[in-house]
């Protein structure tokens, strides 16, 4: 599901559109700006095989790259966001979704469901940045916690995979900030009941879902030089106005100061978690 | 209450001008109160009943941008003036035990008539040098840290907990991105869910978004009439959607952020009344009106069995979406917003 240069969605903290790997034989690299052919990039893991730089990917390569072959059963497939505020800024908030629907097609910013990693069976769910910026709304809000709450039910592992520039999805209003709290709760309960859940923070992590289920794992990983953080950079350097850091608020960053508990080279995740989740598992 | 005019809000202004008018009239009276003047004295009472029925007027057709502009009104009562007015013998404790002290948000002991609780609420401060210390009611990471020790302290030994949220937002640093500002929110929602007392918290101004979720999980969630409850300021909304600032009204009208809209959506579960042209104009009348909230909040969480307190705190938050679901029905679209019930 390649993402389609030049389509627009929201912005969410003055977040930047993630743009996915453009269609096209050869693409150049945000990074090192090398000129690089699409399909060995694609072959690749969509990494830059020049500078590393790990591009972003949709929810449908992630699922293919982490999970044992044909072994993703998707889960709560038929939510849609409805429009609780009737929300109309430039289009109404319905024609958006639909818009996104069809430039993804995805129905919402979150998949979820069940899967193999190495032939251990576990929950598994992410967030497609793509996806009017992966925001949370009440559709992704709900998927991850019911998600969440069959890892409870069934005793499984549960990983969560998260992309989204957009943290809370501002066109439901107080409904996505309440997602929050409803993801982060069934998540204590997850834990309580002695549950492990995995978190992986890949570029972007912002705002309500950074400040949510994205920070809450009982191990925390990321992708190399990752968009992670509360409040948009943007917002930050209006407020304080100085020179932000270099490296401010990337994966690195929040490793140095103790929010992460490694980053892994996507080519190496699948293996990672596999690892990890042996080492907690009896 | 009076207000230097630099407060004054615009659309308060046919209220203030009334009341300067009243204010002459009664001085003029006053002067000449050794001769009996039932004339004056009528016009005054007359004055009076009309000033009254102005501000109902004005309060009742309120718009959203403007009760945004009550909820940050200078003279708007904060968590140190309901503590002094609703709570007595209150203790204040300080820290996190990690970094330092936020002064954007009080923590301590107090009660609340013959009941001891644990008090947690953001404060923005009034004067500019209480507004620097406090950062204007946006706290770090340590101020949610210490919010979130002090309610487990409170958990540990059996204090119900009450939160006051009036807070533009958690603070947007560098520090506070150093120092995990995304993490100790997440980890406060998790674990205010699971704290093993009852919460009551009311969003008593500003309602800003993680920042005032931070310390809002709870039991019971009440607001005043005029405070707002957001994902994102209607500034930062207007900035994105709209690309200025300027459209911040549109917005806050487009969010749906006002204490009658939350109450509808059953976000919250009570509006605590304000005195007639805001709680800016009578704290003590504010500070009675939430007074009796909290107590009836307990009261009502006391009537519950106290072994689903829990389970029937998770409900609360798992309920709240809105959704599609199986079959492709015709799109929900939001009505519009009819008279809320008003709690004292
Ligand atoms: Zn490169």
């Amino acid at each position: 599901m390649p993402t389609k240069p030049g389509a627009s969605s929201n912005g969410w903290h003055g977040q930047s559109e993630p743009r996915g790997v453009p269609v096209g034989v050869f693409m150049p690299c945000d990074s090192c700006g090398a000129t690089l052919f699409r399909k060995q990039v694609e072959r690749n893991l969509n990494v830059c095989p020049e500078c590393s730089h790990h591009f972003t990917v949709t929810a449908h390569e992630r699922i293919l790259q982490l999970l044992d072959t044909d072994t993703f059963e998707e889960w709560f497939a038929d939510l849609r966001p409805g429009d609780p505020l009737g929300f109309n800024d430039r289009r109404p908030y319905p024609d958006r979704v639909k818009a996104e629907q069809e430039r993804t097609g995805l129905t919402e910013a979150a998949v979820v469901g069940q899967g193999f990693i190495k032939g251990l069976r576990l929950v598994f769910g992410v967030t497609d940045s793509g996806f009017i910026m992966g925001s949370m709304g009440s559709v992704v809000g709900e998927k991850l916690t019911r998600a969440i709450e069959e890892a409870t039910k069934q005793q499984l592992p549960i990983i969560i995979v998260s992309g989204s520039g957009g943290g809370a999805r501002m066109h439901e209003g107080i409904y996505s900030l309440m997602q929050m709290a409803k993801v982060s709760s069934a998540l204590a309960r997850h834990h309580a009941a002695g549950g492990l859940y995995v978190s992986v923070l890949t570029n972007p992590t912002m705002g309500g879902v950074a400040a949510s289920f994205a920070s809450l794992g009982d191990i925390i990983l990321a992708e190399p030089k990752a968009l992670v953080g509360f409040a948009g950079p943007k917002v930050i350097a209006q407020t304080v106005r100085v020179r932000l850091p270099e490296g401010f608020q990337t994966s690195e960053f929040l490793l140095e100061h103790g929010f992460v508990d490694k980053i892994v080279l996507r080519k190496d995740l699948r293996s990672m978690l596999a690892q990890l989740i042996d080492y907690v598992t009896p | 209450m009076s207000s230097p005019k630099q407060d004054r809000l615009p659309f308060e202004k046919p209220i203030y001008e009334m009341e300067e008018q009243l204010a002459e009239m009664e001085a003029q009276y006053a002067h000449r109160k050794d001769v009996a003047d039932p004339q004056a004295s009528e016009q005054i009472r007359i004055l009076r009943r009309q000033l009254a029925e102005l501000k109902r007027l004005i309060y009742t057709n309120i718009e959203p941008w403007d009760r945004v502009k009550v909820s940050r009104h200078r003279n708007r009562p904060q968590s140190r003036d309901y503590i002094n007015l609703i709570f007595d013998d209150f203790v204040e404790i300080h820290g996190d035990r990690a970094i330092g002290d936020d002064r954007a948000i009080v923590t301590g002991f107090a009660r609340l008539e013959d009941q001891k609780v644990l008090f947690v609420g953001h404060q923005k401060g009034r004067t500019l040098s209480e507004r620097t210390t406090c950062n204007f009611g946006c706290a770090h990471p340590e101020g949610y840290r210490k919010a979130l020790a002090k309610m487990k302290l409170a958990a540990k030994f059996g204090l119900p907990i009450v939160s006051f949220i009036d807070t533009p937002g958690a603070y947007p640093g560098i520090a506070a991105e150093e120092r995990g500002q995304a993490a100790i929110i997440a980890e406060n929602l998790m674990a205010m869910s699971m704290l093993n007392t009852p919460i009551v918290c009311v969003v008593i101004g500003e309602g800003g978004s993680g920042g005032a979720l931070g310390i809002g999980i709870g039991d019971r969630v009440g607001m005043m009439e005029h405070a707002y409850y957001s994902v994102i300021s209607p500034e930062g909304c207007a900035t994105i959607l709209w690309k200025t600032a300027e459209k911040a009204p549109l917005a806050a009208s487009a969010l749906r952020m006002i204490a009658p809209d939350l109450l509808r959506m059953g976000i919250i579960d009570g509006i605590v009344e304000e005195p007639l042209g805001g709680a800016h104009r009578d704290h003590r009348q504010a500070a009675n009106s939430l007074k009796s909230f909290l107590v009836k909040s307990f009261r009502d969480i006391a009537a519950q069995p106290r072994e689903s307190l829990l389970e029937l705190r998770y409900q609360k938050f798992r309920k709240i979406g809105v959704f599609e679901e199986g079959v492709v029905a015709a799109p929900v679209i939001a009505e519009d917003v009819p008279t809320p019930v008003v709690l004292g």
